[in-house]
């Protein structure tokens, strides 16, 4: 039974992180219509550049931690500003090839400045356990789990309460409207990338003390997050973070029950699943032509 | 029997009535419109009859068989062919292209004769052709043969629409608004060539507009619909001088 | 300027317009036939290459240029060919057999997945694929009694009509030549038939090709079968190139590298698909170049501006050691393809229609004719 909950702890902080890299999948989707499969890579940059600041610069963790959201921030609305913008209204295939070039870019990039060897950071979760009984509960995955909640929280206020919230979910409809609205949909473009950004730099961030910052782990998280944007449901926030938690959840009993190799490709097994019984996911809406 | 006939048919999204037994009948080659505000099902029942939606309850008929439960690849076999109200052209490709695609019914080659492009296949291909020239004379569209979809005007896609319908060589069409964003010389083209889809190829047609000098130039009869249900049913004269009609309608 | 006069039905339906094709084609065909006997067996094995995945091209260009059905799992589908050849061989089944029978299983697996497909679109559908071939490269390396693993198979050369033809000679060259051969005149024969049409009408409106009486769902399915049967032909004659196969080789990486193939090449064009492959195969040897070559030819040119030897011989060394650095090929697909999404929609096949339209229109061409259209407000959620 306590290996269970150990299991369920370790897969929902696991799947927390997929949620994260899903939310800014489905940041940028809403909002543009753009899947980004570069996601789990700025995910990696960020990791990096906290790296940088925390263990190379020695700053604060809290402040290095700051810092890399806001480069990271600032970078998202680079990339977009570069290589999204010019073809937002091209097919989506050509976007999604764009997407993929980037992260192959990214990826490159890192292992030439960084090299490519594991990179640990010295955070205040690294060590520490919280007892309950004879439960023992890591903090560096509590810590994962909580800030997950805070994210989810303040976006859940900023989308739905704020007017720029509404204005990005206006843009995602119907962009030529929105701009005659007087939506500044090139603004708003921007500035969902920087907050998909600096959410998957959160991400990279938190899971460095449970997996070492490596320039090739964005490819393989980001590639997990589909199945969680699509267990969610493509186009829902909340969604997005459930369908993490349970893709973690899944993968982690799948480790531990199931044997050698399961693991691996249990996710995409259920994604296989929700897409051939349930397209839209738990929480997305079927999607029909009108003629 | 009658040609084609629509029993009680009906579509329900849900709480949303979109049609409520309606029923209606065609005779052969006969001009039916189709009249009534927007959003008063016309198009959906279109869209029934095509098989893109599937009817919550009642039948259809045509030549005295079941049609309810043939696929939309199937209706089209049988000789109902359909426009779509906002084009569904295939706007990469040259508008003959488009027209040949209208000929797919009647292919009759397999797979692998095509991929190896025997003589029958060749055959076919120039048969196909020479019908779909007999369409582009009927409708004039001989200067725009090769260009592609996506650099022609608006008037001229609305009767490309037509011709691929037409290609298909059908016994019944469902024509969706054929003049909506005409212009009047446009229009007065169309009216033309649906009377002349009844006198010289001997098709049924069923349309949906809203313009009422082209309904009342080329109709045979009409019926009002609102709120998805039949209002009236009968030569256009008697239906445009209905008090419901009017009311919901046309106004005073 | 040439102007083409058609009299007859049949000047639409031929595969050569007019003369001039035929003899450009047919002095490039002459060129490749002789090819194995004037170069050296470095560009040989390289154009090999370039057969094989041009092959892969057309057939994902089948299923994603015309049928709209987007797929990033083709190495799935090269790996399925690859190991049922490797597979039989080991029973001593004679190559024209184990070539047929790789080809039709992976169709039929293609099929299999088309299915479930049918229900699919756009992004959707690019997921599933890319969760295909990853479930796959599991199973490949999980089924040890068939596959052997991790450890991977050996492919034996091929044994034809008694003769060893081993992948270096110029036999399998004209086989490799043949298959592609063969695959594109398929394709356009394909192309000008009411499949192919039905193809391309799937793509562009599903719901008009439903109303001109074509089954969309037999025809994905199709379509779907034919593509990974093409691949599994290459899969058979990708194993016999590298004589050892393993699941590391099939990769989600190798899969984007044919989308690259297409892409780069002209998303909608047959030219495309090999142009798209001589492209990628050249990568390589490029970036060897770029490493041996590239900096003394610039620390050269450095010197003969006028900088001094020690400057020259540290820009040498600079360049080396960039050129050197573990991710640059990564980088440079990355660039590549954002810059060919951005700059060169139609890829080099459409870059060379233009210089060609260039020519024929001088002075008057202008640049506009190409000029795409964005199109802000159709979202693809309700194509």
């Amino acid at each position: 039974m306590l290996d269970f909950v150990q299991q369920l702890v370790s897969g929902i902080a696991l799947g927390c992180v997929y949620g994260l890299i899903a939310l800014g999948f489905v940041l940028v989707y809403k909002a543009t219509e753009v899947v980004n499969f570069a996601q789990g890579d700025l995910m990696m940059l960020g990791g990096f550049f906290a790296f940088t600041f925390i263990g190379i610069l020695g700053l604060n963790y809290w402040i290095g931690f700051a810092a890399a959201v806001a480069a990271m921030a600032l970078f998202g609305m680079l990339a977009e500003r570069l290589v999204v913008r010019p073809i937002l209204g091209y097919p989506q295939f050509s976007i999604i090839m764009a997407t993929i070039g980037l992260g192959y870019f990214l990826r490159s990039i890192a292992g030439m400045i960084w090299g490519t060897d594991d990179f640990k950071i010295e955070t205040p979760f690294s060590q520490g356990v919280l007892r309950i009984g004879a439960l023992v509960l890591a903090y560096d995955k509590l810590s994962v789990i909580a800030a997950t909640i805070i994210l989810c929280a303040l976006l859940y206020l900023f989308f739905n309460k704020t007017t720029l919230g509404t204005a990005m979910r206006a843009a995602s409809e119907n962009m030529l409207a929105a701009y005659y609205m007087g939506i500044p949909v090139k603004r708003v473009v921007s500035i969902v990338w920087a907050i998909s950004a600096a959410v998957a730099t959160c991400a990279g961030v938190l899971l460095a003390p449970i997996t070492f910052i490596h320039s090739n782990v964005g490819l393989v998280l980001g590639l997990k997050a589909f199945p969680a944007a699509v267990l969610g449901g493509f186009g829902s926030i909340p969604g997005a973070v459930v369908g993490g938690v349970l893709i973690g959840v899944i993968e982690s009993m799948a480790g531990f029950y199931l044997p050698e190799g399961w693991k691996d490709v249990a996710a995409y097994i259920v994604l296989l699943a929700v897409l051939l019984l349930k397209p839209e996911g738990l929480f997305g809406l079927p999607m029909r032509k009108k003629v | 029997m009658s040609y084609f006939r629509a029993e009680n048919i009906s579509l329900h999204f849900g709480g949303l009535k979109a049609v409520d037994a309606v029923s209606f009948a065609v005779e052969k080659g006969e001009i039916l419109s189709i009249i009534g505000p927007n959003g008063a099902g016309k198009s959906s029942i279109f869209n029934l009859i095509s098989r893109i939606y599937t009817p919550t309850s009642g039948k259809i008929f045509f030549e005295d068989q079941d049609i309810t439960d043939v696929p939309a690849y199937g209706i089209a076999r049988l000789g109902i062919a359909r426009t779509f109200q906002n084009i569904e052209l295939f706007e990469n490709a040259t508008v003959l292209s488009n027209l040949l695609v209208g000929r797919h019914r009647h292919s009759a080659t397999r797979l692998w004769q095509e991929l190896l492009f025997l003589p029958s296949v060749r055959a076919h291909e120039k048969e196909h052709r020479r019908r779909v020239e007999q369409v582009i004379e009927f409708l004039d569209l001989e200067p725009h043969r090769d260009k592609l979809i996506s650099g022609l005007p608006y008037g001229v896609r609305k009767v490309i629409e037509l011709a691929r319908a037409l290609c298909s060589e059908p016994k019944l069409i469902l024509l969706d608004e054929p003049s909506s964003g005409l212009n009047v010389e446009e229009t007065d083209d169309m009216s033309f060539w649906i009377r002349d889809m009844k006198s010289e190829l001997g098709i049924t047609v069923v349309m949906v507009e809203h313009d009422m000098t082209l309904v009342n130039r080329v109709s045979d009869r009409v019926i009002a619909l609102n709120y998805g249900r039949v209002l009236a049913m009968g030569s256009p004269a008697e239906v445009q001088g209905h008090p419901d009609v009017v009311a919901a309608y046309l106004g005073a | 300027m040439r102007f083409l006069f058609k009299t007859k039905y049949e000047d639409d339906i031929r595969l050569f317009p007019h003369s001039g094709y035929v003899w450009s084609y047919g002095t490039l065909l002459v060129l490749l036939a002789i090819a194995p006997y004037v170069l050296s067996s470095y560009l040989v094995s390289q154009l090999v290459f370039v057969c094989i995945y041009a092959t892969v091209g057309v057939a994902l260009l089948i299923l994603t240029g015309f049928t709209g059905q987007a797929s990033l799992g083709h190495a799935a589908f090269l790996a399925i060919g690859a190991y049922t050849a490797a597979y039989l061989q080991q029973f001593n089944v004679p190559f024209p057999v184990y070539f047929l029978a790789a080809g039709l299983l992976t169709g039929v697996i293609g099929a299999i997945v088309g299915f479930p497909a049918l229900r699919l679109q756009g992004i959707y559908l690019v997921i599933a694929t890319i969760s295909f071939a990853f479930i796959v490269e599991e199973i490949l390396a999980r089924w040890e009694s068939v596959t052997h693993g991790n450890e991977g198979m050996r492919v034996k050369a091929i044994q034809l009509l008694g003769t060893s033809v081993s992948r270096d000679s110029p036999g399998f060259y004209f086989l490799c030549l043949a298959v592609l051969i063969l695959t594109i005149v398929g394709s356009l024969n394909l192309l000008r038939s009411p499949t192919g049409r039905a193809f391309v009408a799937i793509r562009d409106s599903e719901t008009a090709a439903r109303s001109m009486g074509i089954n969309v769902a037999l025809y994905k399915v199709k379509s779907f079968a034919i593509s990974a049967a093409i691949t599994g032909f290459a899969g058979v004659l990708f194993a016999h190139k590298l004589s050892f196969i393993s699941p590391e080789m099939f990769t989600l990486q190798l899969s984007i590298e044919f989308i690259i193939v297409i892409l780069i090449g002209g998303a909608f064009s047959l030219h495309g698909a090999v142009l798209g492959a001589i492209f990628i195969v050249m990568i390589d040897p490029f970036l060897t170049y770029l490493k041996d070559d590239m900096p003394g030819i610039i620390a050269g040119v450095a010197a003969t501006l006028g900088a001094g030897s020690e400057r020259a011989s540290h820009i040498q060394d600079s360049i080396a050691a960039f050129a050197s650095a573990n991710g640059l090929k990564g980088a440079i697909y990355g660039v590549i393809i954002v810059l060919f999404v951005l700059f060169e929609p139609l890829g080099l096949y459409g870059r060379w229609l233009k210089i060609k339209l260039f020519f024929q229109l001088f002075p008057l061409y202008k640049r506009a004719t190409f000029k795409r259209q964005k199109i802000y407000v159709k979202s693809e959620r309700n194509r």
